[in-house]
């Protein structure tokens, strides 16, 4: 059994629990580096210098071990290998490589730390430490929390840098020359006669190198790559329909499953009638799958068809039936009961809010679907006691660990082969839909599976952002903030998510205040109270996460504060923030949007903050409101990630988000009838097309901050910009999500 | 029946009513196009049939009377075409998978209208969607190839 395997069964901690867990098993005993799973599968000529790195006699091959969802990864990281390891851009082969825990993500556990990004004391410091340390001991080779790029920054730099040092040596030995008289050019080591020796040429002789400890990185002001607009190595393929997704695989044999699983989700089977599918045209076989059906045909179209003819009994959902019922629950969990975390209590707020004058609000954010464009889909194939899987996934070692545990064979006979994907948002941190190709592959073994989900049935089976509600209580006194209660009620995404992971939580979940408690805002009395509404529909990680919602209600309300006190809402913001940081970002919102200036008769102009991830975002939206209703002419986007590795990415990315943030809040929302969730595909739920998305500036501000992720930041402030600019245009304070429920829009 | 794809011509056994998508992918190994959601409302499978563009989720193959050109057919990686190359200078893609069907649609307005206005634009791009959110990037990537397929410099 893999790492994960047994160690998540010895019920380790994670999640919230980091420092209990580190103190448990002590950092120090884990700085040995893990096994470079390169070396296993190596052939004659070939050399491992690092676990990122493989050379043969065709070239070198960079190991990217996150899943590019389309955020780039595999360029980005890429570029820090081939930085120090001096190579042809385009020469540069990427490969996701096998799951290994060499590849464990010493970031991704930072944002469920109950210490806020904006802490250098010693104590966060250490924590963050201790963060890592569990990550490299559990081996968690994850994709999420805008960690991948904070991760790699200086290890992939650093292996690259290895790996060259070898190559000169090897290139040394060979010729005689002393390696300070070699260089290196374009993937070829240079000797001063100009002979030029390839890396390829090299690698049976490197291999038998021990690779440095201690290599010194090149200064920046030597990049080649890294700082620059870079062209993706996905960009020719992606443009001209010859990139190879999940759900492109072809193999001889193949054949196409489907599946129809109970859309009331964790309601089970209790029989069905395939007469009808059976005898469908194309139909191989039926096959049980846990809490459903699969369907086996010669083409995908004939298994869609044939799945629909299978009468199913479904067993009833677990949770309440209905929305408002759902909404009662989250209603009735503002208790002492319930309440989870209390991370932020400054000055006195009961005593604050004794007077009159106290303003109230409450706020209501839906489920939300990650709906990635390509559904869920994977090629199975169990033949002569081995198992290969090609699909994308953001947690390849336990999606082994789990192909594992349904097949019955060992992990060392599950082969993962993991691909790309069209999209993700967080969906692939599951791997529900690799245990239903592994059990249709269990009963249909000796063939390659393509097993594809419909629409309908990715949307009714997601696992989606949790709903929310927040109340709030807040006072202004002489034209200021002087305080704020935030009450936050929402399921734990962290112990649902986690608890698929077969792994325990304790202590507060930081998801249901991430974005809100961690604000870096001085208000005299200030308060954010985490509450813990019981497990509905189970929910997962969805782009920023807990900050999906709290950017909306932290943000929104304390628009409604600051308009109260009669003052201008991007200086009252400035004059809260005690984060320099942050605050330049909001004053480069505020120069790039030419706030304060005249917007223009029925338009409006609306800001937010929304410190996540570690990276500051401001955001400045601008609508007009027309008689078929608001539209959405501009934004504004400032952000400080540090260092900005590639400028033209940085900025797709903020795009994206930005366009992902407002979309959601424009129309989108996913809502239960009979426990079902009644969105079924793009007709209702469309977030922004074309024709309506606006034009957005982007500024990245590089305050010498550690460098950090950009995939999720700049969701959370969108939504609420995009409020209170309508409440600027129209007067109109709209406190629930998505807000087409309370106006049109273009 | 028989079916012209790309300029090919394929003898292929399938019922009338079975989406002509599902037979690019499934029967002729043909995978540019993308099922995103089969009820033409993302646009992901969008190929052009006699010209026009069309969602190949939504369209029975029995209906099909003219040839079939998908994003393989429109351009390769050794030879793209204008607006693959506009995508790629303007590095429109993030997941990629919306893009055969984005790159489809921007052809056929360009082929029809080498001069489109913005509100054009809107229009024939208004069926595509992507999660991601690339529109930016893409109605920049569309203005530019329409600038080169005028012959005026980009």
């Amino acid at each position: 059994m893999s790492r994960v395997g047994t160690i998540a069964r010895r019920t380790f901690l994670i999640g919230t629990a980091v420092i209990a867990g580190g103190v448990a098993f002590g950092v120090y005993a884990y700085k040995r580096e893990p096994i470079n799973p390169l070396l296993k599968d190596l052939g004659d000529g070939q050399a491992a210098l690092t676990p990122y790195v493989r050379i043969d006699q065709s070239g070198v091959t960079i190991i990217t071990p996150r899943a590019d969802l389309g955020q780039g990864v595999a360029s980005i990281l890429a570029a820090l290998v081939a930085e120090e390891l001096d190579i042809a851009w385009n020469d540069i082969r990427v490969d996701f490589g096998s799951p290994s825990a060499a590849y464990y993500n010493g970031i991704a556990a930072a944002e469920g730390l109950p210490v806020p990004a904006t802490d250098s004391s010693f104590k966060a410091r250490t924590t963050r430490v201790v963060g890592d340390a569990v990550s490299k001991f559990l081996g968690l080779q994850i994709t999420g929390g805008s960690s991948s790029v904070p991760d790699a920054y200086e290890k992939m730099r650093i292996a690259g840098a290895a790996a060259r040092e070898v190559l000169l040596q090897a290139a040394a030995r060979r010729t005689g020359i002393p390696k300070h008289q070699l260089k290196t050019r374009d993937g070829n080591v240079i000797t001063p006669r100009g002979e030029v020796l390839s890396y390829a040429s090299l690698a049976a002789e490197a291999a038998k190198i021990e690779p440095p400890q201690k290599v010194r990185l090149k200064p920046a002001a030597d990049w080649r790559y890294l700082g620059k607009p870079m062209q993706r190595i996905d960009i020719v393929a992606k443009s001209t329909g010859t990139a190879t997704f999940g759900i492109d695989i072809r193999m001889p044999g193949m054949v196409y499953a489907t599946v129809r699983a109970n859309p009331a989700i964790g309601g089970g089977i209790k029989g069905y009638d395939a007469s009808a599918a059976a005898k469908a045209r194309g139909v191989i076989a039926v096959v049980p799958i846990t809490g459903g059906v699969g369907v086996i045909a010669d083409n995908t179209w004939r298994a869609f068809k044939a799945a629909e003819l299978i009468k199913c009994d479904w067993g009833a959902a677990p949770y309440p039936p209905s929305s408002a019922a759902m909404f009662e629950v989250v209603a009735s969990s503002f208790t002492g009961e319930r309440q989870d975390s209390r991370l932020k209590d400054e000055g006195d707020v009961e005593a604050a809010l004794q007077d009159a004058g106290v303003i109230e609000a409450e706020y209501k954010v839906p489920y939300l679907a990650h709906a990635p464009l390509e559904p869920m889909n994977a090629v199975v194939q169990l033949k002569d006691g081995r198992l290969d899987i090609w699909t994308a996934t953001q947690i390849p070692l336990f999606v082994v660990a789990t192909a594992a545990e349904v097949s019955g064979l060992a992990p060392d006979n599950v082969h993962l082969h993991s691909l790309m994907s069209g999209g993700s948002f967080g969906r692939r941190l599951e791997d529900d839909y690799v245990r239903q190709a592994v059990e249709i592959a269990k009963a249909y073994p000796g063939h390659p599976i393509k097993m594809t989900w419909t629409r309908e049935e990715d949307m009714t089976h997601d696992f989606p952002r949790p709903l929310g509600m927040a109340r709030m209580r807040g006072a202004v006194r002489d034209g200021k903030v002087e305080a704020y209660d935030l009450k936050v009620a929402c399921p734990s995404v962290t112990a649902s998510q986690i608890g698929r992971l077969h792994m325990p939580t304790f202590g507060p979940d930081i998801a249901i205040v991430a974005g809100a408690w961690d604000q870096p805002f001085r208000i005299p009395h200030y308060r954010v109270t985490g509450y813990r509404v019981p497990e509905l529909v189970p929910v997962s990680s969805w782009r920023s996460v807990g900050a999906s919602a709290n950017g909306f209600l932290h943000n929104g309300f304390l628009d409604e504060l600051i308009h109260e006190a009669g003052v201008d809402p991007l200086k009252e913001l400035i004059r809260l923030c005690w984060h320099e940081p942050s605050r330049k970002v909001l004053e480069a919102v505020g120069e790039m949007s030419k706030w304060g200036s005249d917007v223009g008769k029925d338009r409006g102009r609306g800001i937010a903050f929304t410190l996540s991830f570690g990276v500051p975002v401001a955001e400045v939206v601008e609508v007009s409101n027309t008689p078929q209703g608001i539209r959405i002419d501009k934004v504004f986007v400032a952000a400080d990630v540090g260092r900005v590795l590639d400028p033209t990415n940085f900025e797709n990315q903020v795009q994206g988000a930005v366009i992902w943030g407002l979309g959601h809040a424009v129309n989108c929302e996913l809502t239960f009838k009979d426990g079902v969730a009644e969105q079924t595909n793009f007709h209702a739920y469309e977030g922004l097309r074309l024709n309506q998305a606006p034009t957005i500036e982007v500024r990245a501000i590089d305050n010498g901050s550690p460098i950090r992720g950009i995939g999720e930041p700049p969701v959370p402030p969108a939504a609420p910009a995009l409020a209170n600019a309508i409440f600027a245009a129209t007067g109109k304070r709209i406190r629930e999500l998505p807000l087409n429920k309370h106006i049109d829009f273009v | 029946m028989r079916l012209i794809v790309n300029g090919k011509t394929h003898e292929v056994d399938v019922e009338d009513e079975m989406p002509l998508l599902w037979v690019l992918r499934d029967v002729l190994g043909v995978t540019g196009p993308k099922y995103g959601c089969g009820i033409a409302m993302c646009g992901a499978c969008t190929v052009h049939v006699g010209g026009e563009p069309v969602r190949s989720c939504s369209l029975p193959v029995g209906d099909v009377k003219a040839d079939v050109i998908t994003i393989e057919g429109l351009g390769t990686p050794a030879a793209l075409h204008a607006v693959q190359k506009a995508w790629v200078a303007h590095q429109a893609a993030q997941c990629g998978y919306c893009q055969s069907g984005q790159i489809m649609s921007a052809a056929a307005l360009l082929s029809a209208n080498d001069n489109p206005s913005d509100d054009d634009i809107d229009q024939a791009m208004s069926g595509n969607l992507c999660r991601c959110g690339t529109y930016p990037r893409i109605r920049a990537a569309i203005r530019a190839a329409a600038r080169e397929l005028k012959g005026r410099p980009t």
